[in-house]
């Protein structure tokens, strides 16, 4: 009993320090992903304490403020029915962090299921999902999003759904393709051999392992499922119009009244750049501090480079 | 290189029979409420409001089956049915508004190599430097940026600042070719600045490759000048694998085809099927996703049997 919490103390303390050492070389080696980070935790910060930080409510009228320009009340102005631009785009954030941290974690349950599946069982399994996978990848992107969120309508949840399955089938390939480079590992082959089944194989040897590129993955698609939306929205199939959703500030609906006051497409877009961005630089920084595998040539030639990095 | 491309081409003939499925399900999955909703709004503008007849239209009264192989015969004969509204043949309207997306995404990838190709192999040659990372910066950027806020802003701004706006009318090409480019250019080219963020970056990292290669070595140890180097080593060499890029980007490209189309109001495929959906016109929508979705696999196919043809290594994988 004694032994076990010495032996616990130090093992905790090197977690921590791990991931003290991560952060400080995420600081020093990658600057324009650290800002990234900044960026992503400033969403995080904006989503969560929206109710706090937003001066007026996402769907309060001030009638005779309609077209306020940018002053002490309201700091970015107010649009065509006196709402305030400001609160408005922070509780966009929330919409944002909402729609974008659930369908990506569907998305990539989807992606790992199906992936994780193919790539293990390989053989005839692989071949008929791949041509499945394949065939679903045909369908354009936005193509598809628009055709099923027109059959299931509007709203959050659907949205959310539907960009979380649809995309998760085609981010399958990235998870299948770990799974076939791990699953040719000693560590895999052994396991089995010792008479380890197939569903503990998976579940404990394998996706341990292609953990490093699923997180990577999963912040780039944070961006992407967030732009989707927006698209979405903008197009007026994704949420409903009374939402604070960036896309929705932007839509075709409002156009007359953005050509009156430009700030009211200004703020929304720049917020949805900033947000993409950062969690693009993000993710390309943990993808150089996590799995430099993923980065493709570039880091045979500077392998010397590397190696004083990671000692 | 014979089996290579036998093995390609049989390939596809799976995917194109699951997509023709897949299509097919989409119009099979409409649920009875939307069926309702047609019908109230058939009633509205005076149409036929009989449940059996819009069944029927979407070929929804017989077994699947039977659907799935009247539908493919059809489709098979180049004849994808009649829409909903006014049963008017689908086919023709679809290959009405094809050239105009077609030129949108042509003007579209030229603008977006000519940006990307230059920068891309820039970066590379000048690893680094504050080039490079200007570059890269402005390849992130680009990805970033959301196509619809782009194209939102460059209506309203100029409009506001100068009193432009695009033309709403379209001018066909072959009535005034110069004005008909000029329609084109402002949203091809947002269309080739999305498509330019991805390809240099990718651009970047096969120079970047092809220039630690021992052919390049030589060339340099022979004495040849940069240009030389450049032009000839590396930027044929890197070339290659960004063709297929091109492939990559496809869904890209018609994604913002789509929202492009709608904001600069150009009569495409992207509109046409907005408007379907507004309309509910299923028909419509699944036509032109057989078209579409047929169209990426065909051109995916021609790219990978070029890049085989280009590249002997891929033929012996």
């Amino acid at each position: 009993m004694e032994a076990t919490q010495i032996t616990a103390a130090p093992v905790e303390q090197k977690r921590r320090s791990r991931l003290a050492r991560f952060l400080s070389r995420l600081a020093r080696e990658q600057p324009l992903g650290t800002v990234g980070g900044i960026i992503v935790l400033l969403l995080l910060f904006c989503g969560i304490f929206a109710d706090v930080l937003a001066p007026y409510g996402m769907n309060e009228i001030h009638l005779i403020d309609r077209y306020a320009p940018p002053s002490w009340q309201y700091l970015l102005g107010a649009d065509q029915l006196g709402r305030d631009i400001l609160s408005r785009i922070i509780y966009g954030a929330r919409i944002s962090v909402i729609i974008g941290l659930s369908a990506t974690s569907i998305n990539l349950m989807v992606a790992l299921l199906i992936g994780a599946t193919s790539g293990f069982f390989g053989g005839k399994i692989d071949m008929v999902v791949q041509r499945f996978v394949d065939a679903w990848m045909a369908f354009p992107g936005l193509l598809i999003l628009i055709t099923v969120m027109s059959l299931v309508g509007q709203g959050p949840l659907q949205i959310i759904l539907v960009l979380g399955v649809a995309g998760g089938i085609s981010g399958s390939r990235i998870a299948r393709s770990a799974v076939i480079r791990i699953k040719e590992n000693m560590y895999v082959q052994a396991a089995q051999a010792i008479g380890v089944g197939t569903g503990r194989t998976i579940l404990r040897h394998v996706l341990p392992n292609i953990m490093a590129p699923m997180i990577v993955i999963f912040t780039v698609t944070i961006g992407d499922v967030i732009i989707a939306e927006a698209s979405l929205t903008f197009l007026g199939l994704g949420l409903p119009p009374d939402v604070a959703s960036w896309g929705g500030m932007l839509s075709w609906e409002g156009r007359r009244y953005m050509e009156r006051v430009p700030a009211l497409a200004l703020w929304p877009g720049l917020c949805l750049f900033t947000v993409v961005w950062g969690t693009n630089m993000f993710g390309d920084a943990l993808r150089d501090l996590l799995d430099p595998s993923l980065r493709g040539g570039v880091g045979r030639y500077e392998t010397h480079k590397h190696k004083e990095k990671y000692s | 290189m014979r089996t290579y491309v036998i093995r390609r081409l049989l390939l596809v003939v799976p995917t194109l029979f699951l997509v023709t499925i897949l299509v097919f399900l989409i119009v099979r999955s409409i649920p009875g409420d939307v069926i309702d909703v047609l019908m109230s709004e058939m009633a509205e503008l005076g149409g036929s409001v009989d449940r059996e007849r819009i069944k029927q239209m979407l070929g929804l009264d017989l077994p699947v089956h039977v659907q799935y192989g009247r539908w493919i015969g059809g489709v098979l004969q180049g004849d994808l049915g009649v829409s909903l509204r006014g049963s008017v043949p689908i086919t023709p309207k679809i290959l009405a508004r094809l050239p105009v997306t077609f030129e949108l995404g042509l003007l579209g990838i030229i603008i977006g190599l000519s940006i990307s190709l230059p920068i891309g192999i820039y970066s590379a040659i000048r690893q680094n430097t504050v080039g490079d990372y200007a570059g890269r910066g402005v390849a992130v950027t680009f990805i970033s940026v959301p196509t619809f806020w782009t194209a939102t802003m460059v209506m309203i701004y100029p409009a506001l600042w100068w009193g432009w706006s695009p033309s709403v009318r379209l001018i066909r090409f072959a009535q005034d070719p110069l004005g008909n480019l000029a329609m084109f250019l402002v949203p091809a080219a947002i269309l080739g600045m999305v498509l330019s963020g991805t390809t240099m970056r990718m651009t970047r990292t096969m120079a970047l490759e092809v220039l630690r290669q021992d052919y390049v070595r030589t060339a340099w140890s022979k004495g040849l000048g940069e240009k030389v180097v450049v032009m000839r080593h590396v930027l044929k060499n890197a070339l290659i694998p960004v063709v297929t890029i091109v492939g990559f980007q496809l869904p890209i490209l018609i994604g913002g085809s789509v929202i492009l189309e709608q904001i600069f109001v150009l009569p495409g495929i992207g509109t046409l099927l907005l408007d379907a959906i507004q309309k509910r016109d299923y028909p419509i929508v699944s036509g032109i996703n057989l078209v579409i979705a047929t169209a990426v696999v065909l051109i995916n196919l021609v790219i990978d049997l070029s890049y085989a043809f280009l590249d002997p290594r891929v033929r012996y994988r």
